[in-house]
């Protein structure tokens, strides 16, 4: 089966004017994201993983085209998405949707639920009856778990996990092929967040579509996603099937972030080891040299430095971007 | 089980309903509206003086342009307002009832008000919002453009013209219309540039909606409530620009009148112990302006309850 997205070497670069430089001073190039690669099989979950700042959303919006990517391909059903046209870009997101992470900054105040999820169909679908676009945006709101009767109401009158399964049902009236999911469960409520990923879990085996899920928290992502990408500064860490990631990390970075999910046991949870990371997330203006990962790794050698150490070791099914790795059983997740 | 039964034939009943009807924004703010009881005096203030500005005429006994000879050089005395002649309002200094030139001039104040202000929510709303929206250099030409005519001395160019071009209540409504949309417009980019960085406009755009469509249907709505609260007070705004031309004798044209015109004749009139010629529309000048303010504060406090 071909992959239904399939994104090569994607590097994602935004102009950054320093504070107070001049008009005519040449911007700043931060680097978001770089040398991306991943392919999503039709039906499949894939976790995008890291902490804030990571470049997750920017490949999100690169997939989606809001956001331009500055190298790589991104190719969508056989169409690479650079080269498309204003037009056929706008056509290209009815295949592709968004779930977003704020619930209800997501969802337009002034407009009745029933014209937001209405949207997507009435704008690609202009010829649609009234009476056919009530229908649908019946159906995919019973779909989601909302009475269809409160398609009179607006989005401040819901609650933030309802709110969420609106945004999810404009995700999904133009049935698409991919949807993207970015952070749709961190605003929630812990209970909530279990309902919203089992509904995506369900709907998405229903409608066979393929996700891309993203999140910072690992236990999240595990439930929902068949292979996981681990992101730092914009690069890869760590690739590979979602149970081998998460039972053994090799990345001393997912090895990190496995650790920081807490365990909902007190004496496991005192008793584990704990490779804390120091420090916060360098600068993406000014990345750190050779592996992205070294100024906070616990295991950096003095090599880590030298040009051309982040590069990719396979094993199994497990991309690893780290040549001092180890296997390590996580205890939990 | 009869009751259970009984239950469900209800339950389902009540689901069979039509569907609900949801409380918008605006009904929360209508509602906050109508508890503001000052707001809601004004208004009916407001209601009160179109009614006579509109309707006024009916009650007149004299057509507005109508001298009244027989009261030449006897104004003073013989022009008192009273029923009795018919003249509620007396007469101004030329002999005219001054009931029908009120109610001519405020007419005239209104219509100059609501204009500007229309120009100002289309214009000054649309300008801005795409010049917010679009961004970049787009936003860098369109809000220097606004810079530039804001800086040329309005009252001065409008006089100008007045002059050049004669003085007609199409060039007055054409100067008020051209410089009303500024602030408008400024206002209007400075929200949509807070508006435009939401999820809602980003989905949106995920969607494929066209950029107009989504200044039209996301960013502008959004846009309405400031809109509305900054137009209720640039109608007082612009008629008492219209006043003050009207005051320096530019304004309008004679047989027609505004208020500002009426107060101006009424003033030079001060010394002759007529002060009715300017009392009268004085009176209804004060209670238009505080009504638009009143109205505009109850707007604002109902819009946006956060900023109180």
């Amino acid at each position: 089966m071909s992959p239904i997205l399939s994104v090569t070497d994607l590097s994602v670069t935004f102009d950054v004017r320093p504070p107070g430089a001049w008009p005519w001073t040449p911007p700043l190039k931060l680097q978001a994201v770089g040398g991306l690669s991943f392919d999503i099989e039709p039906g499949e979950t894939l976790g995008l993983v890291g902490e804030s700042g990571s470049g997750k959303s920017t490949v999100a919006r690169a997939i989606i085209g809001t956001v331009p990517h500055s190298g790589g391909r991104i190719v969508f059903d056989g169409k690479e998405i650079g080269a498309m046209s204003e037009s056929a870009r706008r056509r290209h997101r009815k295949d592709v949707q968004m779930v977003f992470q704020d619930p209800l900054a997501a969802l337009n105040p002034r407009m009745t639920v029933g014209d937001i999820v209405a949207e997507p169909l009435v704008t690609h679908h202009p010829e649609v009856e009234r009476a056919e676009v009530k229908r649908r945006v019946g159906e995919i709101m019973e779909r989601v778990g909302l009475l269809p009767n409160l398609v009179n109401r607006y989005p401040h009158e819901f609650s933030g996990g309802q709110c969420q399964r609106i945004g999810i049902a404009r995700a999904l009236v133009m049935r698409p092929k991919l949807l993207i999911c970015d952070e749709p469960v961190s605003a929630l409520d812990v209970s909530v967040q279990a309902q919203v990923v089992n509904l995506l879990k369900e709907i998405q085996a229903d409608m066979g579509l393929s996700m891309i899920f993203i999140a910072h928290d690992l236990s999240v992502v595990k439930h929902i996603s068949t292979r996981i990408v681990v992101m730092y500064l914009g690069r890869i860490m760590e690739a590979g099937p979602a149970q081998e990631i998460t039972r053994r990390p090799r990345h001393p970075y997912t090895q990190a972030l496995i650790s920081s999910v807490p365990i909902p046991d007190p004496v496991l949870e005192k008793a584990r080891p704990r490779p804390i990371l120091e420090g916060e997330l360098p600068s993406p203006l000014n990345p750190p040299s050779g592996c992205v990962f070294r100024t906070r790794c616990p295991k950096a050698q003095p090599d880590c430095a030298e040009p051309g150490r982040d590069r990719m070791d396979r094993e199994g099914g497990v991309l690893v971007n780290c040549t001092y790795h180890e296997v390590r059983d996580a205890l939990a997740v | 089980m009869k009751l259970a039964q009984r239950d469900a034939v209800l339950l389902e009943e009540t689901m069979g309903l039509a569907e609900i009807r949801g409380r918008s924004l605006w009904a929360d703010a209508r509602g906050r509206f109508i508890r503001n009881k000052a707001a809601v005096a004004g208004l009916v203030v407001l209601v009160l003086v179109a009614l006579f500005a509109f309707f006024g005429q009916v009650l007149a006994q004299y057509e507005p342009q109508h001298v009244d000879f027989s009261l030449m050089g006897a104004n003073a005395w013989r022009g008192v307002p009273s029923l009795e002649t018919g003249h509620y309002f007396g007469v101004d200094s030329d002999g005219r009832d001054l009931f029908a030139r009120t109610v001519q001039g405020t007419r005239i104040s209104l219509l100059v008000g609501i204009v500007g202000a229309l120009v100002a929510v289309v214009v000054g709303t649309l300008y801005g919002a795409v010049a917010g929206y679009v961004g970049g250099r787009t936003d860098q030409v369109m809000m220097r453009t606004v810079d530039i005519l804001m800086s040329i001395p309005f009252m001065f160019v409008l006089i100008l013209m007045l002059v050049i071009f004669g003085r007609s209540i199409f060039m007055l409504f054409l100067g008020i219309g051209l410089i009303s949309w500024l602030d408008m417009s400024r206002i209007a980019r400075g929200q949509t540039l807070s508006i435009k960085n939401k999820e809602f406009v980003e989905a949106a755009v995920a969607t494929g909606v066209r950029p107009f469509t989504i200044i039209l249907r996301h960013v502008v709505p959004n846009l309405a409530g400031i809109v509305i609260v900054y137009s209720t007070l640039l109608v007082p705004q612009m008629i008492i620009f219209e006043s003050f031309i009207s005051y320096l004798g530019l304004g309008v044209q004679e047989p027609m009148t505004s208020l500002g015109a009426l107060i101006n004749q009424g003033a030079s009139q001060m010394n002759n112990g007529t002060l009715w010629m300017m009392g009268f529309p004085l009176f209804f000048f004060l209670i238009t302006l505080f009504a638009f303010f009143f109205v505009g504060d109850g707007l604002r406090d109902a819009l946006d309850p956060k900023d109180r």
